[in-house]
């Protein structure tokens, strides 16, 4: 290989790319805007900021003191914005995309889930309409909806107003149960009779210290968001940037396979082909100018996202670099391929960009790997791009070691070296015939 | 000297190029000449070691080129068909690389690129960038780019396409100071109008076969119907003029289209005195008088039966 041919085929390589202002806009400037919007509407999502409320329209058929409770303390809940309404104008808003959820709290509510709760059999039906395509927010509503049912309605039957009439009712019913054992019936007899003098005795002289009766949350919760380091907080910029970074360096590997195609039509090929250089030369000087560029595009990259956005590198800083440069290696093997395999400019782009998407998709590079289908994030493994996003986030947020990114370090050169030895086999120099 | 030996290549069922030999020496420019299509581009790319032949072989002072980086290549250089240049770069930095790929660097490639400006007449355009310079100009770069490695055989594939008379004439002038310098020149083209001037030999290729190889001079000779007179009668005319005109001994056909008239002669220095006398003593008015040369369109379909255009 002639090192001096090479080198002035990497220097007009770098050359060429910066003189192509579209080429740079798109490489440093297209990653930048986009890993920052998606960056920014991700960002709600972390721990440290108030997440957008979910839109609840709430439908009260009930006209007990029960279900306005509820329907209370639901709307006071932190996680929802809630708006009454009825069910044809709430079942219309959720049509509309207003409302994400509705509740719809049916008559005679209050009543019959009280009874329910000693007694089983009738039990009321609470609804709740949701918008398909928000099926995570209905599993949520339903939670929140839950504790404070069941702490109101439980309250309700052991303390409340209309707790004795209750449990009066349960024993009449238990008195006539058949299909129940007489030790179940006694034990059961008991309860509602111990329910009942507490209830007596709670009305005549109120609990002190507090404790209303009825069942509450045996436990508090509390959260953290576990990130590299106590007292680091998790940017959502981190995995934006990554994603977006890995996105347009491999357009910019097309790209540079795509010039290898406008030559190889060019008189520019001739020339380099009745020169005394190899194809090694020729391909090496190629991939060599790509991953340089690809390894400034991330560097520029992730530079802006630390100055603007404050994305740290909290794992090893030899991992990243490391992570970094055998992406950069990767891309410019898959231009490789790009320029070997595709027959003309034309016809090569089109599949490339297609094959593209599907690698940055498939990489976890648009939304995390982790919310796929368990066989899809197997089958992701076999495609380069979800080990350069979950190297980078390794070494970006998770702040992982060294040894975190060498997984993902060895897979990407294993790839290189697959694409590297494809482009070789598969070069030719003579484009005619 | 270049050697071209059986060169044969084949594209499917279509035979591009058959056996095709000749000869280039030191100091000798060849016209490849040949309608489009004929196989010449095939030919000197088979040559340039852009396709591998058949059968045959090319003789470069007596060796042949194997393998990519054979350093046997450094003694050809190829001027393309299409500009192969690099519009974004600058002048400088085309010359700069090409020499680089022919493995010159440092002060030897300064003393290279000065000496290819200097052909080129671009030394005061260096620094600018090619996709600024005209048609000729690019063509004049063109041709210094393949200069650089100071090659000892340079293949010239249709260096003149498109290139105003100011170009062509000082591309013209510097193959001539290259061939004064012992270069070897081969030079496609598809009119033979500029092989004249330039070439030593002319070879025709059609069909990828060499239907000539000789002297300009000789393949004139192979052409009777170049022996052609033409007047600018000014009074013309009168009835079966062109009759009696064709009866002159040595006259074999004579047309006349309303402003000239073509008078073909079985051999023009010695029946041209003959026509004129006719002219002269029935009292007609000559205002201009000339001979047409062969060029290809003329050569051609005297060699093959068919016209350049329907080759």
């Amino acid at each position: 290989m002639s090192i001096i041919a090479f080198q002035a085929l990497v220097r007009r390589d770098l050359r060429l790319f910066f003189t192509d202002r579209r080429a740079v806009i798109m490489s440093f400037v297209a990653p930048i805007v986009i890993a920052s919007f998606f960056g920014y509407i991700f960002d709600g999502a972390s721990s440290e900021k108030p997440a957008s409320k979910i839109e609840v329209a709430a439908v009260n058929q009930d006209t007990g003191d029960l279900s306005a409770k509820v329907l209370s303390a639901l709307a006071a809940d932190a996680s929802l914005n809630v708006k009454t309404s009825d069910l044809a104008k709430a079942r219309e808003m959720v049509r509309a995309g207003k409302a994400t959820v509705a509740v719809v709290i049916p008559a005679g509510f209050g009543d019959r889930a009280a009874r329910a709760l000693f007694r089983g059999g009738d039990k009321p039906d609470m609804q709740f309409l949701y918008d398909p395509s928000h099926a995570t927010e209905v599993q949520v509503v339903r939670g929140v909806m839950m504790q404070h049912a069941m702490e109101i309605i439980s309250r309700e039957a052991m303390s409340g107003a209309s707790s004795q009439r209750l449990i009066d009712e349960s024993l009449r019913d238990l008195d006539r149960a058949t299909g129940m054992s007489a030790a179940d019936q006694s034990a059961l007899r008991r309860m509602l009779q111990g329910v009942g003098a507490w209830t007596q005795r709670s009305g005549a002289a109120p609990a002190q210290g507090g404790g209303g009766g009825g069942f509450s949350m045996p436990y508090t919760t509390s959260q953290e968001a576990v990130t590299a380091r106590k007292g680091v907080t998790y940017n959502s910029m981190a995995h934006s940037f990554a994603g977006m970074c890995v996105q347009f360096i491999l357009f910019m590997g097309i790209d540079a396979g795509m010039v290898v195609l406008y030559q190889k039509r060019s008189g520019l090929w001739k020339r380099m082909q009745a020169a005394p250089i190899s194809r090694y030369t020729v391909i090496g000087s190629r991939a060599a100018s790509a991953a340089i560029v690809a390894m400034l595009i991330m560097m520029v990259v992730f530079s802006f996202a630390r100055v603007v956005f404050g994305v740290r590198i909290e794992g090893s800083f030899a991992g990243f670099l490391g992570v970094c440069l055998a992406f950069a290696i990767m891309t410019a093997t898959f231009g490789l391929l790009v320029a070997v395999l595709g027959k003309t400019p034309e016809a090569t782009r089109g599949i490339a960009v297609l094959v593209t998407l599907f690698l940055v998709m498939l990489g976890g590079s648009w939304v995390p790997a982790f919310i796929f289908p368990q066989w899809l994030q197997k089958v992701s493994f076999a495609v380069p791009t979800r080990w350069a996003v979950d190297g980078l986030d390794a070494m970006l947020w998770r702040g992982s070691g060294f040894e975190a990114a060498v997984g993902p370090i060895v897979a990407l050169l294993a790839f290189a070296l697959v694409f590297g030895a494809v482009a070789v086999w598969r070069f030719r120099w003579e484009t005619e015939g | 000297m270049l050697e071209i030996r059986g060169l044969h290549k084949r594209y499917g069922a279509l035979v591009a190029v058959e056996e095709v030999s000749f000869t280039a020496r030191a100091g000798e420019m060849v016209g490849l000449l040949g309608p489009n299509g004929a196989g010449k581009t095939t030919t000197v790319s088979m040559i340039a070691g852009l396709l591998k032949p058949d059968r045959g072989e090319v003789r470069i002072d007596g060796d042949v080129v194997r393998g990519e980086t054979d350093p046997v290549k450094l003694r050809i250089g190829l001027v393309p068909q299409e500009i192969a240049l690099h519009d974004e770069l600058s002048a400088r930095e085309n010359l700069a690389l090409f020499g680089a790929i022919y493995r010159l660097r440092g002060a030897t490639l300064a003393r290279a690129m000065d000496q290819a400006f200097e052909v080129a007449g671009l030394a005061d355009r260096a620094r600018d960038r090619v996709s600024t310079f005209s048609g000729g100009m690019k063509r004049r770069l063109n041709l210094a780019a393949a200069l650089m490695h100071a090659p000892g055989i340079l293949l010239l594939d249709e260096p003149t396409v498109g290139v105003d008379p100011q170009s062509r004439n000082q591309i013209f002038a510097s193959l001539e100071e290259l061939k004064r310098q012992g270069k070897t020149l081969v030079y496609t083209k598809h009119y033979m109008e500029e092989a004249e001037r330039l070439c030593d030999r002319i070879i025709i290729i059609d069909h990828g076969k060499v239907i000539a190889n000789d002297t300009l001079a000789a393949v004139r000779r192979l052409v009777p119907s170049v022996n052609v007179l033409e007047l600018v009668v000014e009074n013309a005319g009168g009835d079966g003029w062109l009759d009696g005109l064709r009866a002159v001994p040595g006259v074999s056909a004579a047309e006349w289209d309303g402003s000239t008239l073509r008078v073909t002669l079985h051999d023009l220095l010695e029946h041209s005195p003959r026509v004129l006398l006719w002219l002269h003593d029935r009292g007609y008015r000559c205002s201009h008088l000339s001979s047409q040369r062969a060029d290809l369109e003329t050569v051609f379909p005297t060699l093959t039966g068919r016209s350049v255009r329907n080759a």
